[in-house]
């Protein structure tokens, strides 16, 4: 006899097929992520080189030349735009933590996640409204005043989502020694939440490492080393996008390196950021 | 944009400590002069965090003055882009940036929540670890570096591929007329799609994960299907919060430039075909800010970047009210 709790076939086809669609769309996005990838590291190192690190853009038509000027270039923009907005950006994610009640904090709160999703050419703009159309002239300053309106609301996020997890008994412990407050923050808050502060840190690094629209008209870019704020200063990335829009076979090889870069200095802080999270799990259990 | 996925909604406060000296004289609760220095401090670098949204704010209309001025409402539906003759209008820009993130939606969304739901509800623990970081991975990555691999590895695929396929079966279609050069609007919300599918895939994941396994149970235990339970269980329950994913996808959409900028064509047209190249308010700004010249081209260029903020600001306060609801919903 046939039981009347048995699936029709038409059910069960349909169970099959649309688990099966499922299969499938994280198949497409392993495949993409493969193909993505694959292509950056086999392109890029066909033409990375140690002279990639070492040398300055050559002229076109001359083989060679490379990134030194937008490695320094990027590494000095994104130390400037570091200093500017850790500093804030703790500071806030301490006082949301902390102290954020009211009207205040709630509109801290809202403001600071508006600015998360604000585009980064907005911010472009922003620095160039503010400083390049004041000076004159484009300016690493510039650029740095643009990454630092990016990094803020990250590291103010991070840092007051890492407070929250530090355990109520290490503050009372803390207090119930003597503490003044703002000690216990400083010195125990600050200390225990550090790991996941840093990683926020690092993740808002790792973005403005490969931002572009920012910098493309505040720090513009500059075919010689240059380590002056008030200058034109060059970038990782728009380096790899001034050399991919132009014709030139050797411009485009260049730009699979310089992509292939910044791809592994990505995966290197999602991957030291894998390892600060869970080391942090282990300890707080 | 790096689409990082660190950023997902806010559910509650909940687990926010309280202070722990609110009650008693300032003596007893054990204050110091640095503290009230301290919190003040803080208190006023949180609030240089709204002065600095006002800043921006009060930049770009300044910068867009001379703009907003001069064409008023004529800016958002004149077609004409001339510098030469000092005439500006933004319907091109919208149209493509519109059509871009429709394209995007299409492809992301049913993909993202297809991922979710392979993750949540297929894949053994041990393979949704290695995928979800491999997703991760994929929000992590620079748009620039998904602009060079959209112009010379999907451009030609959708070129040699895709659009002649397109142009077959469904060339009845306004959208899939004439013929693709790689470079176009097509070309663009796939690149977009890949952009914002690791965004939508990661909080819908987490979405799903919330849910409680005894609610599985019961649709089961009732004779559904497994898909039955996802269709009529699972989704409907993270349903808020999956709508509040893909709306914040969508304000990432709208504004992600570099990729868009590489692989669109940048010409500024309302084309029925998709095929066709098109230009975006974000690709227009990157293109053409560093080397316009004369005062009212640098406003228009400005008023396109008020305009983007103000879209991306009104759509990701939709995403907030929607998952605030979701919010209020559970703890109801």
């Amino acid at each position: 006899m046939k039981s009347t709790l048995a699936i029709s076939p038409a059910r069960k086809a349909k169970n099959r097929v649309m688990l099966g669609l499922c299969v499938l769309a994280a198949a497409i996005a392993v495949v993409v992520l493969v193909c993505i990838f694959g292509y950056v590291l086999l392109e890029g190192a066909r033409f990375v080189s140690l002279s990639f690190f070492t040398r300055l853009p050559a002229p076109v038509g001359e083989a060679g030349g490379g990134f030194l000027n937008s490695l320094v270039g990027s590494a000095i923009m994104v130390g400037v735009a570091s200093a500017m907005s850790v500093p804030v950006g703790v500071l806030a994610g301490i006082y949301l933590a902390e102290f954020g009640r009211g009207w205040l904090a709630r509109t801290v709160r809202f403001v600071n996640d508006t600015l998360n999703a604000t585009p980064s050419i907005v911010a472009g703009l922003f620095a160039y409204t503010l400083i390049v159309l004041e000076t004159k002239r484009f300016s690493a300053f510039a650029g740095s005043v643009a990454l630092a309106v990016l990094m803020v609301p990250t590291i103010t996020r991070t840092t007051e989502e890492m407070f929250r997890l530090v355990p109520r008994t290490l503050r009372e412990a803390a207090l119930a020694l003597g503490v003044p407050e703002w000690r216990m923050t400083l010195q125990i808050t600050l200390r225990a939440a550090a790991p996941g502060v840093i990683t926020g840190i690092m993740l808002a690094v790792a973005r403005v490492s490969g931002e572009t629209a920012a910098l493309l008209f505040t720090a513009f870019n500059n075919r010689f080393l240059s380590t002056a704020l008030d200058q034109p200063m060059s970038s990782v990335p728009v380096q790899v996008y001034t050399y991919a829009v132009a014709p030139y076979d050797d411009w485009h090889h260049q730009a699979w390196a310089g992509a292939l870069v910044l791809v592994t200095l990505v995966a290197l802080f999602s991957a030291a950021v894998r390892l600060a999270t869970r080391s942090k799990h282990q300890v707080t259990g | 944009m790096v689409t990082d996925v660190q950023t997902v909604p806010r559910a509650s406060h909940a687990q926010r400590p309280k202070s722990l000296r609110r009650w008693g004289p300032p003596a007893l609760r054990g204050w110091t002069t640095g503290d009230a220095i301290f919190r003040k401090a803080c208190a006023a670098i949180g609030a240089s965090i709204v002065g600095l949204l006002g800043l921006l704010i009060y930049e770009l209309v300044r910068g867009s003055r001379e703009s907003l001025e001069k064409f008023g409402f004529r800016f958002m539906v004149d077609r004409v882009w001339d510098p030469v003759v000092e005439r500006f209008g933004a319907s091109t820009f919208v149209y493509g940036t519109v059509v871009t993130s429709i394209i995007a939606l299409l492809l992301a969304v049913p993909l993202g929540i297809g991922i979710a739901i392979f993750l949540v509800e297929i894949a053994p623990r041990k393979l949704g670890a290695p995928i979800g970081f491999l997703v991760e991975l994929l929000a992590a990555i620079p748009s620039i570096v998904y602009g060079l691999w959209g112009l010379f590895v999907l451009a030609p695929i959708v070129r040699d591929d895709v659009a002649p396929v397109l142009h077959k079966t469904l060339g009845f279609l306004p959208f899939f007329r004439g013929e693709s050069h790689g470079v176009g609007m097509l070309t663009a919300g796939m690149i977009l799609a890949i952009m914002i599918l690791p965004f939508i895939a990661a909080v819908s994941r987490d979405v799903l994960a919330a849910v409680p396994t005894t609610q599985r149970e019961a649709s089961l235990a009732l004779g559904a299907t497994k898909w039955e339970t996802i269709r009529n269980v699972v989704l409907p329950y993270g349903r808020a919060g999956i709508a509040g994913a893909v709306v914040l996808a969508l304000g990432r959409a709208l504004g992600e430039t570099m990729a868009v900028t590489m692989v669109i064509g940048n010409n500024p047209q309302i084309a029925a075909s998709l095929f066709e190249p098109g230009y975006t308010m974000s690709s227009v700004i990157a293109n053409e800010y560093a080397e316009a010249s004369g005062t009212v081209y640098l406003a228009a260029l400005t008023e396109i970047g008020l305009l983007l903020f103000v879209v991306t600001f009104a759509v990701n306060g939709f995403a907030r009210v929607l998952i605030w609801r979701m919010a209020r919903e559970r703890r109801a």
